[in-house]
């Protein structure tokens, strides 16, 4: 039987992916030839010769890795750089500068954990310090930033990042590591075996209160009850714990303005449509635009006819509203399968990992990029109160897209190894 | 563990799947209702996108409305230009994007967009998607004579006012001038100057069909309408005329009470305008058979036009809250008969109402409804709707149409309106002072149609705070309108 390699699929899927691309690319420059320049087709090579270069380093380092993650991984930051350049094309040039230092991030987590990257087990208590530490950056006087009353943002030397993203991926290795090590006590329930649980988690909260973000917290909360309940499997530490995070959403409802605000917009944002309504007002009305099968790339009406933006923030954590009016019902559901199917990989990995600390990496990384997606795009859509984060690969925004370059190469290694070792098992050699 | 993953799975999966559901929702289900909305600004793009129909005058070649194309955010989008500008105004209107719509850029914009759902326009639009190509809308071919609209706002300037033609046989509307006018094109840029008050008036409102006027003695043509139908009064009836009639024990007086006309007939009351005469005609009459009389030249419902409904006002006695009113007892019967009346029941009709009545008794006593829209035109050429003439009903019996045509002809050849008189043509009219008592600010009208024996114009002028007569104030204006459109 004739049966391609795991790493030979994956450069299959990339041509596929750069075929995708390019024809995304044209289509935009097809509609927009007045208002861009040629270049655009160069962008796809460019994006192309990128993906092949993670392709290599893959095959070097991670052989016997899910051959559809990185094509995925590619579709969907070719949906978002080709949007982002029919928005504004020299914002579609950073991204790709972005892009870029994602493949080299990528490439260099695949190089430094090759061997094994089950001894990040031990460091756990640094990252989860690591993390704080980084949430907190924002809120420091001097280089943090706040953009749109929100403090998530660093900026050092003209370059601004959302440490958040980082920490992220940081919390889900220290909370894996965690959760390997104390499952057993804590499937007991004990209360005092939850202490140091409960310090990392409450610092974690303060900070998110203190830099004002709900969509961070409702994220990073989601992440450690979906592992709690992996780790345990007790699902009433789940109830207990939504439980929790509704009370302490009702404090910070009545406390911060600017929740309460959201949340008034989510039940009638018609009422605050010349105000706060008008985003998610502008974005519904850019989805429904959309239609069936959408206006087509490059089609799209994102201006007033003086010229003005109809929607703020559309290429960062709106692009959705973009997508949908240019793709149409068609092109946003393909979109959302592309991310279901990058979950049921990512799940697909977490059940074959043969050790707890592998599975539970798997199921926070993979979980995490599902609930980011649910709650950006589910706000977009009014189906939950709007949060600003990032639409995972598809958003413009540098940290974003780095940190899940680097989620992207945990998967790889993790599912590098539980295939390499499901493979030892089966055909019985060492 | 490997449980727990699952379920974290299949409840990821459900997270994500409810997206779809949301996407689908918003996209396939509430997506009309969307579009729908006021303040949805990607419809009013898209508004801009299609390449809107043209307005063009009844001959063919002068444009009221195109399009200049402009290129923004890689589209092409298409601007109203008013190369006309201020000459048919407030029939043709504005289309703009920060000011909707106003006109019949407004009332038909579904032809002009190639949204109405004639075939042919389905047809067109539906493949002009598929193609991606530019929507092209339908053209507006109207019934006004440009040159004959110039004129007449040309002999309004400086007045507020309005003047307006109709062709007897088919209710075509030739002429509607409303003064001050305004220039449409600045409505977008410089609504200011746009909407600035002319010699006192506002120029944005379009007198010609929404401005309500004490008609004065051109109602007079109504009430004889009244009174030869009810069967009581013959041309030929005699009256004694005092200078004044009585009216419950009070004396409303002649225009001029100081020379009493002593007996005349129905006929000479009409040519010089007797004001006792009516009194006592609407006294005998009362004010049940005026109403209906009324309703029957189309007062008491909004005059047909395809213009906005609410650009367009309803003709009849109206109280001094402004409500229509028809209880009899409200009525004064004897001033109404002559065109003024009590601030209970005042008569006020518009110049479009006052043409139909004109055009009615030139037309053997049928009004036609009026229209300004003579048919639409694909953007290939072919047409997509034709007006065809329709009757709004009869008002007077042909025998006595005929009768106030020849007494309304002996008003324009030796009574009050001789200054209509053109050389060579017979012209019928009859003359209106609404005089409010205070100098300079009377009412002044005229209506009129010619040539007397084979009818092609009737017109209507009212003009506002004037100090002469209809007769030296308005019948000029309607001389020239009928000239510009006779010759």
């Amino acid at each position: 039987m004739f049966a391609l390699s795991y790493r030979n699929r994956e450069l299959a899927n990339l041509f596929v992916v750069a075929i995708l691309t390019g024809l995304g690319f044209a289509s935009v420059y097809i509609a927009r030839q007045d208002v861009i320049s040629t270049g655009s087709l160069s962008y796809a090579l460019f994006f192309f010769g990128l993906y092949l270069t993670a392709h290599v380093v893959a095959r070097l380092t991670v052989p016997q890795a899910d051959p559809y993650l990185l094509p995925m991984a590619a579709l969907l930051t070719a949906f978002g750089v080709t949007e982002i350049y029919r928005l504004e094309p020299d914002n579609a040039f950073r991204q790709g500068m972005w892009i870029v230092i994602g493949v080299a991030a990528f490439s260099a987590t695949l190089l430094l954990l090759r061997h094994d990257y089950r001894r990040l087990e031990s460091y756990k208590y640094l990252f989860g310090l690591a993390a704080i530490g980084l949430l907190m950056l924002p809120a420091l006087p001097v280089i943090g930033r706040p953009v749109n009353g929100a403090r998530l943002w660093v900026e050092a030397g003209g370059v601004r990042f959302q440490p958040g993203e980082l920490a992220k991926i940081m919390l889900i290795v220290f909370l894996a590591g965690y959760l390997r090590e104390k499952r057993e006590v804590l499937a007991q329930g004990r209360l005092k075996d939850f202490g140091p649980l409960l310090f990392i988690w409450g610092a974690a909260m303060l900070v998110i209160v203190e830099t004002n973000d709900l969509g961070s917290a409702l994220l990073y909360f989601g992440i450690f009850l979906g592992m709690l309940y992996v780790a345990t499997g007790k699902a009433w530490f789940v109830a207990a714990g939504a439980a929790l995070f509704v009370a302490g959403a009702a404090v910070v409802y009545q406390l911060i303005p600017r929740v309460e605000e959201r949340v008034s917009v989510w039940v009638d944002p018609w009422a605050h449509a010349q105000t706060s309504g008008y985003q998610i007002i502008q974005a519904l009305y850019s989805i429904s635009n959309g239609g069936f099968g959408g206006t087509g790339f490059g089609k799209g009406t994102f201006e007033n006819t003086g010229g003005g933006e109809l929607i703020p923030y559309l290429h960062t954590d709106f692009i959705f509203a973009a997508l949908g009016q240019e793709l149409g019902l068609v092109g946003a559901a393909a979109l959302l399968l592309v991310f279901m199917l990058f979950c049921l990989r990512g799940f697909r990995i977490a059940l074959l990992a043969q050790d707890g600390f592998s599975k539970l990496l798997a199921v926070g990384l993979t979980f995490g990029f599902a609930l980011q997606t649910f709650i950006i795009v589910g706000g977009v859509l009014r189906l939950i109160p709007l949060t600003g984060i990032t639409l995972p690969f598809v958003s413009y925004g540098g940290s974003s897209v780095v940190a899940n370059f680097i989620l992207l190469a945990g998967l790889l290694l993790l599912s590098h190894r539980a295939n390499s070792v499901s493979q030892i098992a089966m055909e019985g050699r060492p | 563990m490997n449980r727990q993953i699952t379920r974290v799975a299949v409840i990821s999966m459900a997270l994500l799947a409810a997206l779809i559901v949301g996407t689908t929702y918003w996209q396939a289900w509430a997506a009309p209702g969307l579009a729908d909305r006021q303040d949805n600004s990607i419809q009013r793009v898209a508004e801009f996108q299609i390449d809107r129909g043209r307005i063009l005058a009844a001959d063919g070649k002068t444009v009221f409305a195109d399009n200049v194309k402009r290129k923004a955010d890689g589209k092409d989008l298409y601007f109203r230009r008013y190369p006309q500008h201020g000459l048919a105004a407030h029939i043709v209107g504005y289309s703009t994007a920060v000011r909707s719509r106003a006109g019949l850029e407004a009332s038909e914009n579904d032809f002009l967009t190639g949204s109405n759902t004639n075939l042919s326009t389905v047809l067109d639009t539906t493949l002009d998607k598929l193609k991606g190509a530019t929507i092209k809308g339908n053209d507006l071919h109207l019934t006004l004579r440009p040159g004959a609209q110039r004129v007449a706002l040309n002999a309004l300037g400086g007045k507020c006012g309005a003047a307006v033609a109709i062709e007897p046989k088919t209710g075509r509307v030739l002429v509607a001038a409303s003064s001050p006018t305004y220039d449409p094109n600045l409505i977008e840029g410089n609504y200011n100057e746009a909407s600035r008050q002319k010699f006192g008036c506002s120029p944005l409102f379009n007198r010609a069909a929404a401005g309500l006027y004490t008609p004065g003695s051109t109602f007079k043509v109504v009430t004889a309408s009244a009174a030869l139908d009810s069967g009581k009064f013959t041309p030929d009836s005699t009256f004694y005329d005092p200078g004044y009639c009585e009216e419950y024990g009070q004396r409303v007086n002649n225009y001029d009470t100081s020379s009493p006309f002593g007996t005349v007939t129905l006929a000479q009351a009409m040519q010089n305008s007797i004001n006792s005469v009516f009194c006592n005609i609407g006294k005998a009459l009362g004010g049940r058979r005026l109403v209906d009389k009324m309703k029957r030249f189309g007062f008491y419902s909004v005059p047909p036009l395809e213009t906005p409904v609410n650009e367009r006002a309803i003709s009849g006695l109206y109280n001094s809250r402004g409500k229509l009113v028809t209880d009899e007892s409200k009525i004064d019967p004897g001033r109404t008969a002559f065109g003024q009346g009590p601030n209970t029941a005042e008569p006020k009709l518009t110049p479009l109402q006052m043409a139909m009545v004109s055009a009615a008794i030139a037309n053997g006593g049928v009004v036609m409804k009026p229209y300004v829209v003579e048919k639409v035109v694909g953007p290939d050429g072919s047409e997509v709707t034709k007006t065809q003439p329709d009757a709004l009903g009869r008002a007077v019996s042909p025998n006595h149409a005929a009768e106030i045509a020849r007494m309304m002809e002996s008003v324009v050849q030796g009574g009050t309106g001789t200054a209509a008189q053109i050389p060579g043509i017979r012209v019928a009219g009859k003359t209106g002072t609404a005089e409010s008592g205070v100098q300079g600010t009377n009412t002044t009208s005229f209506m009129s149609f010619a040539p007397a024996d084979n009818p092609r114009v009737a017109v209507a002028v009212i003009l506002e705070r004037q100090s002469g007569t209809g007769g030296t104030t308005a019948a000029p204006i309607a001389k020239q309108i009928m000239e510009a459109l006779i010759r």
